[in-house]
């Protein structure tokens, strides 16, 4: 698993996370304030990586001939 | 040998025979069509088939050499029928006569059916179709695995569909021959080479659509064995929606096709954008309503009766105090006052004696209007006047 882009799934859910505790009503002020900085930078994040993105496409043929021949 | 063959020109050695009958059946029997049914099918290390093809009443040895049999689209099951062409040869170690098999074709497309569902039913009793082995599939794939021919139409449409969907993904294509001779064989090794890696999460295996002999690669036990021991989740997306292969049945997720492969494994970004502006939206809305519920609490608890009782001590020390600040003031003004009479009246008692003094000589005061006159032209001889005296005031007039 790639750090890089493992971390976009993990941004993801994050921010599904802190959706879901931000309609906690037991989440204080405080620790809202913060969600919600935290949250709002994880979505820009994640909108210019998704928006930025462009597809990468590798052949494994090198690899394949270098172990199996 | 040719010291008794001077003598006995009859009697043949057994190399001898074995070599005239090689001779003749070779030279008879060459280019020969034959149907049967397999049996004892046996593929060897070499490369090279070994089987038996036999119907009702008899029976004959077949070979396939390696470089014949790699141009056979499907492996060969024991009770398959199949038309074999080639020639007749004789094998002298063994005394046996064999054919020598080129071409090898299925007897009529029902035999590939009859095969696939063989294969199907064998497979599905030894439980490689289980629906609870089926592994999941992530959701948000990093890099996705193919093993499909790289210059093919299905190819491109993944491509498409991965540009489109999900381009942060990476695909890494282990390109295969997809039909026709060695395809299966390099199926299974483009599988378990992707699956050797430690960075794929997934891998899809695929190809566009064609005839049964096209996408037979797909029905071939290695192929679905391979898909079976893979640890990586595959998905199956091979030809159009009807075509169903044994592949389809082994693999985590059956996709109809390839391009519908690559739909399946990958989330549509339009979503996550829609997620994202979603929480945007949302959460902004509830870190306000947030803040003005708390807000609102801060103006009840204030506006709370303990807030208010403090407030109104502090009304009434500041009361308190404004009474004593006036009445401090009120006194000191009182006191003020009385000591300036005081004084006032020591002065007019000082004044007094001082006229007195010069009354007591003799002088006398003229008094008009009960002002001193004090000098002859204020005085006014209409006006009643008095004289003061030391000891006495007179009216004399």
């Amino acid at each position: 698993m790639s750090g890089k882009k493992k971390s976009f799934e993990d941004s993801l859910l994050r921010l599904k996370e802190i959706s879901e505790l931000l309609e906690d009503e037991d989440t204080g002020l405080d620790e809202s304030i913060k969600l919600y900085e935290e949250g709002v930078k994880l979505a820009k994040q994640c909108y210019s990586t998704l928006a930025e993105a462009e597809l990468k496409i590798k052949e494994l043929k090198a690899d394949l001939e270098k172990d199996f021949e | 040998m040719d010291l008794f063959s001077q003598y006995e020109e009859t009697v043949l050695t057994v190399s001898e025979i074995t070599d005239s009958v090689k001779r003749l059946l070779e030279s008879s029997f060459s280019g020969l069509k034959i149907v049967g049914e397999i049996s004892n099918f046996k593929a060897h290390f070499s490369g090279h088939w070994y089987f038996t093809l036999k119907d009702a009443n008899a029976q004959v040895s077949c070979t396939m050499w390696r470089g014949n049999n790699s141009r056979v689209f499907f492996t060969p099951q024991d009770g398959m029928k199949v038309i074999v062409e080639g020639n007749i040869t004789v094998y002298p170690p063994r005394g046996n006569y064999q054919i020598d098999v080129r071409r090898m074709t299925v007897a009529g497309e029902g035999e590939l059916q009859a095969a696939f569902e063989k294969l199907k039913k064998k497979l599905s009793a030894e439980g490689l179709f289980d629906e609870d082995l089926k592994k999941e599939i992530p959701e948000f794939p990093s890099k996705i695995g193919i093993v499909t021919a790289i210059d093919s139409a299905a190819f491109r449409d993944m491509v498409s569909v991965a540009t489109r969907r999900y381009p942060l993904v990476e695909l890494l294509v282990a390109s295969s021959r997809v039909q026709g001779e060695g395809a299966a064989e390099e199926i299974v090794r483009s599988i378990k080479l992707l699956d050797s890696r430690d960075d794929i999460d997934l891998i899809i295996v695929g190809r566009g659509g064609g005839s049964l002999e096209d996408l037979w690669a797909f029905n071939e036990e290695i192929v679905a064995r391979a898909i079976y021991n893979c640890n990586t989740p595959v998905i199956s997306g091979v030809g159009h929606e009807i075509d169903f292969t044994i592949a389809d049945f082994v693999a985590d997720l059956r996709a109809p096709t390839p391009t519908a492969a690559m739909e399946l494994a990958t989330p549509d970004q339009t979503e996550i954008f829609g997620f994202i502006d979603d929480f945007s939206y949302t959460s902004t809305n509830n870190i306000f309503s947030i803040i003005n519920n708390h807000k609102e609490s801060v103006v009840n608890i204030i506006s709370s009766y303990g807030f208010r009782a403090y407030d109104s001590i502090i009304k009434n020390k500041t009361q308190n105090l404004d009474n004593l600040i006036y009445r401090i003031q009120n006194n000191t003004e009182q006191m003020l006052n009385k000591y300036k009479n005081i004084l006032d009246q020591n002065r007019n008692l000082l004044e007094s004696h001082n006229v007195e003094k010069i009354l007591k000589k003799g002088f006398v005061l003229v008094k008009q209007d009960e002002n001193f006159v004090l000098r002859a032209s204020d005085f006014d001889k209409g006006k009643e006047t008095k004289l003061k005296f030391y000891d006495n005031e007179i009216k004399i007039k």
